[in-house]
């Protein structure tokens, strides 16, 4: 069942979380909600969820208007980042709990609780309490209670958000393989863009309660609609500077620009990846920015340059693949040419940043 | 610097002189003693100056076990209001956003801020004989001060902030998810209420209720307002105590006072044992994801 939004606003005090938000989510899709914090990300999440009421606008369900009723009526599974499980229940009468409320007869709830503890694989542990479970281990069981009522659609704030880095990975990886298998409309919050993008077939990313861009992870990736999504989506070296007569000038390079034909001069930005830019001995010409090593970390599967650029006294971050590097026999005070592969400029006058 | 003048010098920097910490140690010991101690033992070997059996005898007195009764029934009406009222009060602030939150919040504690004495004179201001409500009253034949309602009134009022107090706090430290999870899993608000927030809160809750129970039938100031000092009709515990002290009948009057002190004591013990159990569950409630080595 696709989700709908229509124009929500929702306002705390002064502060404006969700300004005229319209959001369509495919049935069968996974799509995360990508954003710094204060986004409005999960008050959006929380409205869809019927936990939050929005001051203005609409939400569907298929083709259900189900903007007024209440959480508990929407049949929603929602999973909260802390888990919110029942400390004072078992893990099998956590999973039972949804089940229980709609007077579900004792021999069904068991069969769905067992099959649900099968799915997370924590079929041992139904007689512990949540106190004695790991943080991914209470996760699962948090899935799993929200799941057991059938739900029509899946929501997740930030899942992984209180889990270390090694169990978030494979939690997500799991995640995955479990929607592939259900197939249930799923919407999660996160603001790590590396999640969003491994995880979601749909990454909306949103900034200052509205909605930056929707798309694939591969075509926000490759081509980021503005300056604040080429700059949330990871690392990122920013160069100023203009654009006139088809060339941009920027941070002490001057790449072609032929979207900006004309005389007058404007003010532009520029943004390189850091795997964007490569590291050579000699010049490239005015597409090359000379620069020193200051420092160099091979440990990770790229090796990460950190440089100054001589000129314009701006720091750079640069990727390389080890072969490369290798062949460079760079060291640290080593004088080199920088030039980019691709370079995104943004004109300044544009509606955002 | 060497390692082992470093170690030296952090314990220096740790920890005070010795003649510090036995001064400090032994002020607070005489002060305790002193004030609590002392006191405790004096009530009880008083109370048994002249044996056991006087002491059952005291307790027998018609008008002291009329007393007794009086402080239970109060206590047995007043304590289950208040923790109903605590627990609406507190589920209200700690739940919900609304105009007037912190005027409520400082209405719940007027009862601490007032003398008991004035809380006692109100009421005999709004239902005494000449008072505002007096009148009406007395043409329908109730009677509230001088009597049993106006004792469980004054008492009511004195002892109203002891559950919504320490409810609010609880209820603010542990937070609403398990509630909201609870409500989307398809829970009405009585379900809710039933199976999750009352057997999340319990423990808090029976605190606010010891206390507020041991200052309901220890409550003296503006119960005396308010009672009028029938003796066998109107008195509790606490004034039972006074008017013997006052007619010189010292045994009988720390017989039974040490109801009250045992009453405290019992007090203590069952708080301590449930700031134990309140200390645990906010640990787990709380406590931070552990490294998920099973995840």
């Amino acid at each position: 069942m696709k989700i709908e939004a229509h124009g929500i606003t929702k306002k705390f005090g002064n502060f404006t979380a969700l300004d005229k938000v319209d959001l369509q989510v495919p049935p069968g899709k996974l799509v995360a909600l990508l954003g710094p914090s204060g986004s409005g990300k999960t008050t959006l999440l929380r409205v869809i969820a019927g936990l939050e009421s929005a001051d203005q606008g609409e939400v569907l369900y298929g083709e259900d208007n189900v903007t007024g009723l209440s959480a508990k009526e929407r049949n929603v599974g929602f999973v909260f980042q802390h888990y919110a499980l029942f400390s004072h229940m078992t893990i099998f009468e956590n999973i039972a709990f949804g089940l229980r409320v709609r007077k579900w007869k004792n021999n069904a709830v068991r069969d769905r609780v067992r099959e649900l503890l099968k799915l997370i694989q924590l079929e041992s542990l139904e007689k512990r309490y949540p106190a004695q479970l790991s943080g991914g281990q209470r996760q699962r069981v948090a899935l799993a209670r929200s799941l057991a009522p059938q739900p029509k659609v899946l929501l997740l704030d930030e899942p992984f958000g209180a889990l270390d880095a090694k169990v978030r990975q494979e939690l997500r990886r799991w995640l995955r393989r479990l929607h592939d298998e259900i197939h249930m409309t799923s919407v999660f919050v996160t603001h790590d863009q590396e999640e969003a993008f491994e995880v979601a077939d749909l990454v909306v990313v949103m900034n200052q309660g509205k909605i930056e861009q929707i798309g694939s992870p591969d075509a926000i990736f490759a081509h980021p609609a503005n300056a604040f999504v080429m700059g949330f989506l990871g690392n990122v070296n920013v160069f100023h500077g203009r654009v006139q007569n088809g060339r941009a000038e920027v941070g002490g390079f001057e790449v072609p620009f032929p979207e900006h034909p004309h005389d007058e001069p404007q003010q532009a930005t520029a943004y390189v990846r850091p795997h964007e830019l490569d590291v050579d001995r000699v010049s490239h010409g005015p597409e090359s920015l000379p620069a020193r090593v200051l420092r160099i970390a091979r440990s990770g599967p790229l090796v990460k340059l950190s440089l100054m650029a001589f000129d314009e006294q701006i720091p750079l971050e640069v990727e390389l693949d080890h072969q490369r590097d290798h062949h460079l026999e760079l060291k640290v005070g080593d004088e080199v040419f920088v030039y980019p592969h691709q370079v995104r400029i943004f004109v300044e006058n544009e509606p955002r940043q | 610097m060497t390692n082992n003048t470093s170690l030296i010098q952090t314990k220096d920097a740790t920890i005070d002189p010795l003649w510090v910490r036995i001064l400090l140690t032994s002020i607070a010991v005489a002060f305790l003693a002193l004030f609590l101690l002392v006191p405790l033992a004096i009530v009880f070997s008083e109370a048994f100056k002249k044996g056991v059996h006087v002491y059952f005898a005291a307790l027998k007195d018609p008008d002291a076990w009329a007393a007794i009764r009086l402080t239970l029934i109060t206590a047995i009406i007043v304590v289950p209001l208040n923790a109903l009222f605590g627990v609406a009060a507190a589920w209200a602030i700690s739940r919900f956003q609304f105009r007037g939150k912190t005027i409520l919040v400082s209405l719940i504690d007027l009862p601490f801020a007032v003398s008991p004495v004035i809380a006692g004179l109100i009421f005999v201001l709004l239902f005494g004989a000449d008072g505002l409500l007096g009148p009406w009253l007395s043409d329908h034949n109730i009677q509230i001060i001088f009597a049993v309602p106006g004792i469980v009134l004054a008492t009511a009022f004195v002892t109203f902030p002891f559950v919504a107090r320490e409810l609010i706090a609880f209820m603010q430290a542990q937070g609403a998810q398990e509630e909201e999870a609870a409500v989307v899993l398809g829970a009405s608000g009585w379900q809710v209420f039933c199976r999750v927030t009352l057997p999340n809160i319990k423990w808090g809750l029976l605190y606010g209720v010891i206390l507020c129970n041991a200052r309901a039938m220890g409550e003296f100031g503006a119960v005396s307002v308010v009672s009028g000092h029938i003796r066998g009709l109107t008195n509790t515990i606490p004034l039972q105590v006074e008017i013997l002290y006052n007619e010189y009948n010292f045994v009988a009057s720390f017989t039974v006072a040490s109801l009250l002190a045992f009453l405290a004591l019992v007090t203590l013990l069952i708080k301590k044992f449930i700031e134990h159990r309140t200390h645990l569950q906010l640990l787990e409630s709380q406590k931070p994801v552990d490294l998920g080595v099973n995840a």
